[in-house]
């Protein structure tokens, strides 16, 4: 008698836990197995409330647009009047964010000076200090005074365009950096003095200055040191947007760079990334409304990063108040970081392309996040700053395509009003209506 | 001899003054009237002796290039600060933070040092007659710190390459920082150390060296404790 699969009870189908989801089960293991946290480069991967979560209204019978090709739309931002007698004067209001030689290759930082000086903007170091190469191909470079005062000197200081002291990342507000010892070669161990080979672990605070007075003193000594002509920066991991603008700008600031969670890091703990800082659509508004409050708006410049992919995105950061945008992961993925035309090597590595983010091991296939010198040879400097030239002219022609359709001939006049929101948490955050309705949570009644 | 006072020129006009000077055969310049003002004499690229009256306040000879500058009081926190290289002296006392991040020359305080003196230093060498306070040297990473008093706290808690010299007590040692044993490069070092800072009444042999014990120079598990 054979049995009848008709008679067989009937079983649910395997269930898999959404809190204890694969990835999550495969953490567990490597932790237990390991004894170490998941470290690693890049952003928050997480989903967050973000630019997609918001649409441009465009213009119609009540608004009329410019002519797409016809009708000037001017791009250029000026960075640094405040106090500076040499602000910086960019074509583009998109800049390169800081990353650092040590954690890039030489070639990579070569790359993104010769980008950003044929695109019009400026590019920034790192924390290693600043290399010749990258400042003979940077028309315009940004030096940045970070807590481990690596390779820090006047001389250098002096030869920058502006300076930027950071105080913190939108990938790790509160921490501080770290460049483990397969990526100290012996320059990178010479720029920072440091024994060759050892895991760096920068400091997160600076170490002669605690609180917004002292900083103001620290701003002080700087302009002093350059003569009072180069901008300063004061770069701020989003959390408390409004406080930390305001004491930002109470200290001297010129330029308050705001970096959302979503930017990233050379090599932090997954657990930092993912968990601590919030959304840039979060904290523009709060920055702006700290520069309103103190009537600064425009008077000091708001730049902000984190997330930045292409020229909505830098539209929708700049209607909501930003004087310009950063980036950092899309400048890399234009040089050529996580090109599946290295897939066989990312799946050798145990990854693939699009998701490769062990940046701190220095194997990358692309030889950009690496001092691996044959693998360094893989990027052509000068084909990968063409590259990102072209990345950052499409962004740009992309902005000017939505502020004319919402009659800007600026990017800097597109507005709030401009913009509405796809879902009730990003209209919360950017304090812009939910599409179709007149209603911002929190703010009107919609009833 | 040049003399400029704030009591009568803005901050600004005397820094410019400093940085107005040749940076060789810089000559003498008297800054008189300190009065506790802030970002005093930085950024100096001369080997002129510049000497300030009274007290200073924060990041006075804030990243010195060649320059000798007396400082004839106490000095406010962060005193040459990022020096590179010259001789930054002061008579009193010095706040917290001296010496941060520098990376050459000598820093030479003949009163004692608030805590967190020479914080993440890259190659000064620092000298201090009487103590100095918590968290000195912290993650102190190359040149040479004597201390002819106390060192407070937690002396040297992540330090690299740096050496480290007491001669009183040490309240206690950061996370790596041990106890090494003095050889005669050591006892020259210190000595010649000593020589420049013009004390002559204790001697070298009575000083203890510290450094690191490399133990946290990679990532361990089971060293997690010592974080």
């Amino acid at each position: 008698m054979t049995s009848d699969p008709t008679n067989r009870p009937p079983t649910t189908t395997p269930r898999k836990s959404a809190t204890f989801d694969d990835y999550t089960l495969s953490e567990i293991r490597r932790a237990a197995a390991t004894g170490i946290y998941d470290i690693r480069g890049g952003g928050a991967k997480r989903r967050v409330p973000h630019f997609d979560d918001l649409l441009f209204l465009g213009a119609s019978v009540s608004r009329y647009p410019l002519e797409g090709y016809r009708e000037r739309c001017e791009t250029g931002v000026t960075l640094g009047g405040r106090n500076a007698s040499k602000p910086l004067e960019l074509k583009i209001p998109i800049t390169i964010a800081g990353m650092s030689f040590g954690s890039l290759s030489a070639n990579a930082k070569e790359a993104l000076g010769r980008g950003a000086s044929v695109a019009g903007t400026s590019t920034t170091t790192g924390d290693g200090g600043m290399t010749p190469e990258e400042r003979g191909q940077s028309k315009h470079l940004v030096y940045q005074y970070l807590p481990s005062r690596y390779g820090m000197n006047p001389d250098d200081l002096r030869k920058a365009d502006a300076i930027e002291i950071v105080v913190g990342q939108g990938a790790k507000p509160g921490g501080g950096g770290m460049l483990l010892g397969q990526k100290i070669s012996p320059r990178v161990a010479e720029m920072r003095n440091l024994p060759e080979g050892i895991d760096q672990r920068s400091a997160c605070r600076h170490p002669d200055w605690t609180g917004p007075d002292d900083l103001e003193i620290k701003i002080l000594e700087l302009r002093e040191i350059t003569n009072w002509e180069k901008p300063i920066y004061v770069k701020v991991g989003a959390s408390r947007p409004y406080f930390d603008v305001t004491l930002a700008i109470k200290a001297g600031a010129d330029v308050v760079v705001l970096d959302g969670m979503q930017g990233g890091t050379a090599a932090t703990q997954d657990v930092f990334i993912e968990h601590v800082g919030i959304p840039i659509l979060s904290a523009i508004r709060p920055a702006v409304k700290a520069l309103q409050d103190l009537d600064m708006h425009r008077e000091v410049q708001l730049i902000v990063s984190g997330g930045i992919r292409n020229g909505a995105d830098v539209a929708k950061a700049l209607a909501l108040g930003a004087d310009a945008v950063s980036i950092g992961t899309a400048a890399l993925v234009a040089l050529g970081d996580n090109d599946p035309v290295w897939e066989a090597e990312y799946n050798a590595l145990g990854t693939t392309a699009g998701a490769y983010d062990d940046w701190h091991e220095g194997l990358d296939p692309a030889g950009i996040s690496t001092q691996d010198p044959e693998l360094s040879k893989r990027l052509d400097p000068v084909a990968a700053g063409r590259r990102l030239a072209n990345y950052l002219k499409v962004m740009t022609l992309e902005a000017q395509t939505i502020a004319r359709a919402c009659g800007k001939n600026h990017l800097h006049n597109l507005e709030p009003e401009d913009l509405c929101a796809l879902t009730m948490e990003a209209s919360a955050m950017a304090q812009v209506p939910l599409a179709g309705t007149s209603w911002i949570p929190g703010q009107t009644n919609p009833f | 001899m040049n003399r400029i006072s704030l009591a009568t020129s803005s901050l600004r006009d005397v820094n410019q003054a400093i940085r107005a000077l040749p940076p060789t055969n810089g000559g003498e310049l008297i800054i008189e009237e300190a009065k506790g003002n802030h970002a005093l004499a930085v950024g100096a690229e001369t080997d002129a002796l510049i000497e300030v009256q009274g007290s200073v306040g924060y990041y006075c000879a804030g990243m010195n290039q060649s320059a000798h500058i007396r400082i004839k009081g106490s000095a406010g926190p962060g005193v040459a600060e990022n020096m590179m290289s010259g001789i930054v002296e002061i008579e009193g006392d010095a706040s917290q933070y001296a010496g941060a991040t520098a990376h050459g020359g000598t820093l030479i305080i003949h009163g004692n040092a608030s805590s967190r003196c020479g914080i993440s230093m890259k190659g000064v060498n620092i000298v201090v007659r009487g103590n100095i306070g918590h968290m000195s040297a912290f993650m102190a990473q190359s040149g040479t710190m004597v201390v002819c008093g106390d060192a407070g706290d937690a002396l040297g808690d992540s330090i690299y390459e740096a050496r480290l010299y007491v001669r009183g007590s040490v309240a206690s040692l950061g996370a790596d920082c041990v106890e090494k044993e003095m050889k005669q490069s050591h006892l020259d070092e210190v000595r010649d150390l000593l020589a420049l800072a013009g004390i002559t009444d204790v001697e070298p042999t009575e000083f203890r060296r510290y450094g690191s014990a490399r133990a946290l120079y990679h990532f361990d598990i089971d060293q997690a404790d010592a974080y």
